[in-house]
């Protein structure tokens, strides 16, 4: 019997059962997947605009055809060992939350179709990443992928692209 | 047909029917406005809101704006005098009416209790009343039918009444003259003709007026013969509003058929009436303003590319590639000018809120405004209201005082508000000023004292002022439940900042307090100076540069080993380097005495001279403002950001920003 076991609010559950193709891709040894209406380009890496004032791991604002786009790199977030920059380098423009944000990955893999029993829910493990912000965990042959809630993740003040609330 | 289609425009034309009700009626409750006229506008507003919710079965809105619409009709006709009271029921009908068509709009629940309120209101008012040959009201009963709210007398005169003089008879005429009186004669003590004495009062009446009437009006009809006479004078309680009720139900019948009729009449009305306007969406607009940024932006690299082209052989290209950049100018500050609106709709509401709360709180407040033909941005209009309401509230409340202490002062016992707006260079300046007490500046001091607010030695007025804005600071004593919590001040500057505005505070102890609010005009187009740090380009708006100069090295002193001057012809201004102030990383400064000169831009924002330290000035050019804040959070010191003709991303510099954040010369 599936067991689509959700730790997580009741939201999450139902975005999970309306959306179940994700955009794969790569950071460091790792592979990740969201939810592909979040997506809405994917674009090479080019120059950046420095913020003052920002984190390590937001570069920077591009001209996304006149929209200013801040841009984020995971690897950086996630804190991996490296970080390169050349043209392989890839970005991945998100539309989450009413807003665009750039995200900075090691590369795509593709678009996947996982069902309801393919999710696994996360394990309890000590993670550099909140387990509030992972959906489950996906399986597709020998691939483990790791299913971001990008919703919350970009929303969230500690990636530092929200001003925080005023005390 | 679906007709929810139509319901935003009529909830739009209704909120400003009901806002023309509203200042209306306020201007006949001062007394400046008791021309018929005045009256016809209230009327046909609330006549054309009555229409609208006929057709869309908004019938709880029908009904009470049925009400209204009949006391007005008798006030338009004559027929009755609005006095103080009955403006006061009228203004609340307005207010829950409002709130009836917000939850209508939202299909939230409606607010019972409030509305049975300003129902009963107007029924006290209107009473039984039945004008001759009902054309719109509702056919009310006869007049022998005691209505609600009506008086019933009972009078009965003393036998000897007419031996001093009085006539009874004189004084039921006089009671017929301020209304429909209906009369019941009662005869039991009247003897056979034959045992009569003629000089003796034998008749008795009941006698009922419409609860119209005022009671002072009664008395004073009896007021000669009160110790001659049994009298009982009571109002009858309100009966069920059956009565108004039924008949309101069948004036919509007919009024839901003619109720399209009416619309249009009133629409066209409306169009006729000399406004010559059309509604457009706000969502039109800004997409029209988006795209002559773009337009502008193209101009911009166009003119960038021809400039490496030789003049002489591109003639034509580059004259006409000039007049396409005056021509885009030219658009670029008509379409500007569309989303302007007079700085009178973000006034409108306060003299009816400033009566309100005078009236709370007990004080007498006159309310003056000047500048209101003066246009802002409509999106800034928008946020500048809950600012302006707190600082509104706040000068009633703390600011004015009480009659008695105005005039122990030798004040004038009526405080005096007033609200100006006016435009100052490339800038809005909106003042509050009010006539009232002033700061009380040691008070303010004991307070930053007690809450470990670190202030200099002796810190100049303008210092003092400024520790008003600390978030929770307050010196009231009490709380009321209008301000005093401490919240307000910095809620307002930080939404004036996020306008890319600033607000700072005049006072003189016992004449009174200034809040001077400064706002750009207009935030999406800006002349710049592009200006290169490290390898980053930044704009610096022409209207804040000064000047630019390459400084002397020994023009450049430190103040107590940290923050660095620079001297300007005998002026020392605080320099900022801009590339350590914006935290860029110092690998790409040339860094040691080797570096090349840096040259220094001089800035002026809110009055405040600095120097900001850049690499090289690289040119000038209108720049179209991108908002980060859409994607991103505010950042302090950038006021917005551009795309350059190369496509790159620029940051705009917050002159006022930075000098905020400047080290504050402290007072002799």
């Amino acid at each position: 019997m599936s067991h689509p076991a959700r730790s997580d609010t009741p939201a999450t559950a139902r975005a999970d059962a309306v959306a179940s193709e994700f955009l794969t891709f790569v950071l460091g040894e790792e592979e990740y997947g969201v939810d592909i209406l979040r997506v809405q380009e994917i674009r090479s890496y080019d120059a950046v605009t420095r913020l003052p004032d920002a984190p390590d791991y937001i570069k920077g604002v591009i001209n996304l055809r006149g929209i200013i786009v801040p841009v984020v790199d995971m690897r950086l977030k996630f804190r991996l060992a490296k970080a390169e920059y050349n043209a392989l380098t890839v970005m991945i423009v998100l539309s989450v939350g009413g807003r665009v944000v750039g995200m900075v990955v090691d590369s795509v893999s593709d678009v996947v179709q996982l069902a309801g029993e393919q999710i696994r829910a996360v394990p309890e493990i000590g993670a550099t990443i909140d387990r509030q912000f992972l959906t489950g965990i996906g399986t597709l042959d020998e691939r483990m992928l790791i299913l971001l809630d990008i919703e919350r993740l970009m929303g969230h003040e500690t990636m530092g692209l929200v001003a925080p609330e005023a005390a | 047909m679906d007709i929810t289609r139509f319901h935003a425009a009529f909830f739009d034309e209704s909120r400003e029917g009901l806002d023309a009700m509203e200042s209306g009626l306020l201007s006949l409750e001062s007394g400046a406005g008791v021309d018929g006229e005045t009256i016809n506008v209230i009327f046909r507003a609330a006549h054309s809101i009555k229409g609208g919710a006929a057709t869309f079965g908004f019938t709880s809105v029908t009904d009470l704006t049925h009400l209204l619409e009949t006391l007005l009709d008798e006030a338009r006709a004559g027929r009755r005098v609005l006095d103080p009271g009955a403006i006061g029921a009228l203004l609340v009908s307005v207010d829950v009416l409002r709130g009836l068509l917000a939850a209508c709009e939202h299909g939230s629940a409606i607010d019972e209790v409030a509305l049975s309120g300003a129902r009963a209101g107007l029924d006290a008012l209107l009473g039984a009343d039945a004008p001759a040959g009902a054309t719109a009201g509702p056919a009310r009963a006869g007049s022998d039918a005691a209505g609600a709210g009506d008086w019933r007398i009972a009078f009965a005169p003393a036998p000897s009444m007419f031996l001093s003089g009085n006539d009874p008879l004189r004084i039921l005429r006089e009671l017929g003259s301020h209304g429909e009186l209906g009369v019941e004669c009662i005869d039991e003590r009247l003897p056979p003709f034959a045992d009569m004495d003629p000089f003796e009062a034998y008749l008795a009446w009941n006698l009922t007026l419409p609860g119209s009437v005022p009671r002072a009006a009664i008395d004073e009809a009896f007021a000669w013969v009160l110790d001659e006479c049994e009298l009982g004078i009571e109002t009858l309680a309100p009966a069920a509003p059956d009565a108004p009720a039924a008949a309101s139900q069948d004036a919509t019948v007919p009024a839901a058929t003619s109720a399209a009729a009416d619309a249009a009449t009133a629409a066209a009305r409306k169009a006729g009436e000399g406004d010559n306007s059309i509604r457009v969406a706000v969502a039109k607009v800004d997409a029209l303003i988006n795209l002559v940024g773009e337009l502008v932006i193209t101009q911009a690299m166009l003119r960038q590319r021809s400039e490496h082209l030789d003049p002489v052989a591109n003639e034509a290209l580059i004259s006409g590639l000039v007049q396409l950049e005056r021509n885009t100018r030219d658009l670029q500050e008509s379409v500007m000018g569309v989303r302007m609106l007079p700085v009178e709709f973000a006034f409108s509401r306060f003299p009816r809120m400033v009566r309100d709360i005078a009236t709370r709180l007990g004080k007498k407040v006159r309310l003056r405004t000047h500048g209101e033909a003066t246009e802002l941005d409509k999106g800034v209009i928008e946020k500048i209201v809950d600012p302006l309401v707190h600082l509104v509230r706040n000068a009633i409340d703390h600011g004015l005082e009480l009659p008695g202490e105005r005039r122990a002062a030798g004040k004038d016992d009526t405080g005096t508000l007033s609200l100006s707006a006016a435009h100052q260079g490339a800038s809005i300046v909106i003042e509050i000023e009010d006539d009232g007490r002033g700061l009380d500046r040691d008070r303010i001091l004991r307070k930053a004292a007690e809450r470990g607010i670190a202030m200099p030695e002796h810190p100049t007025d303008a210092q003092v002022w400024d520790l008003v804005f600390a978030p929770g600071f307050s010196t009231a004593d009490q709380l009321t439940d209008l301000s005093g919590r401490g919240v307000g001040m910095d809620v307002v500057r930080k939404n004036i900042a996020a306008l890319g505005g600033h607000v700072e505070i005049r006072s003189r102890a016992g004449q009174g307090t200034t809040v001077a609010i400064r706002l750009p005009l207009t935030m999406a187009i800006v002349d710049g100076m592009s200006v290169a740090v490290g390898d980053e380009v930044f704009i610096v708006p022409l209207s804040m540069v000064i000047e630019s100069l390459l400084p002397a090295p020994a023009d450049i002193r430190t103040i107590a080993g940290e923050a660095r001057v620079l001297r300007v012809r005998g002026d020392y201004l605080p320099l900022l380097d801009l590339a350590s102030q914006y935290g860029l990383p110092a690998a790409t400064r040339a860094g040691g005495e080797q570096a090349p000169p840096r040259i220094a831009v001089v800035v002026e924002a809110d009055g405040r001279r600095l120097a900001l330290e850049v690499d090289e000035l690289l040119g000038q050019q209108q720049v179209v403002v991108k908002n980060l804040e859409s994607n991103y959070r505010r950042i302090a010191g950038v006021s917005g950001a551009t795309i350059l003709g190369d496509g790159r991303v620029a940051l705009i510099v917050d002159a006022g920003g930075l000098a905020q954040s400047a080290p504050l010369p402290t007072a002799a």
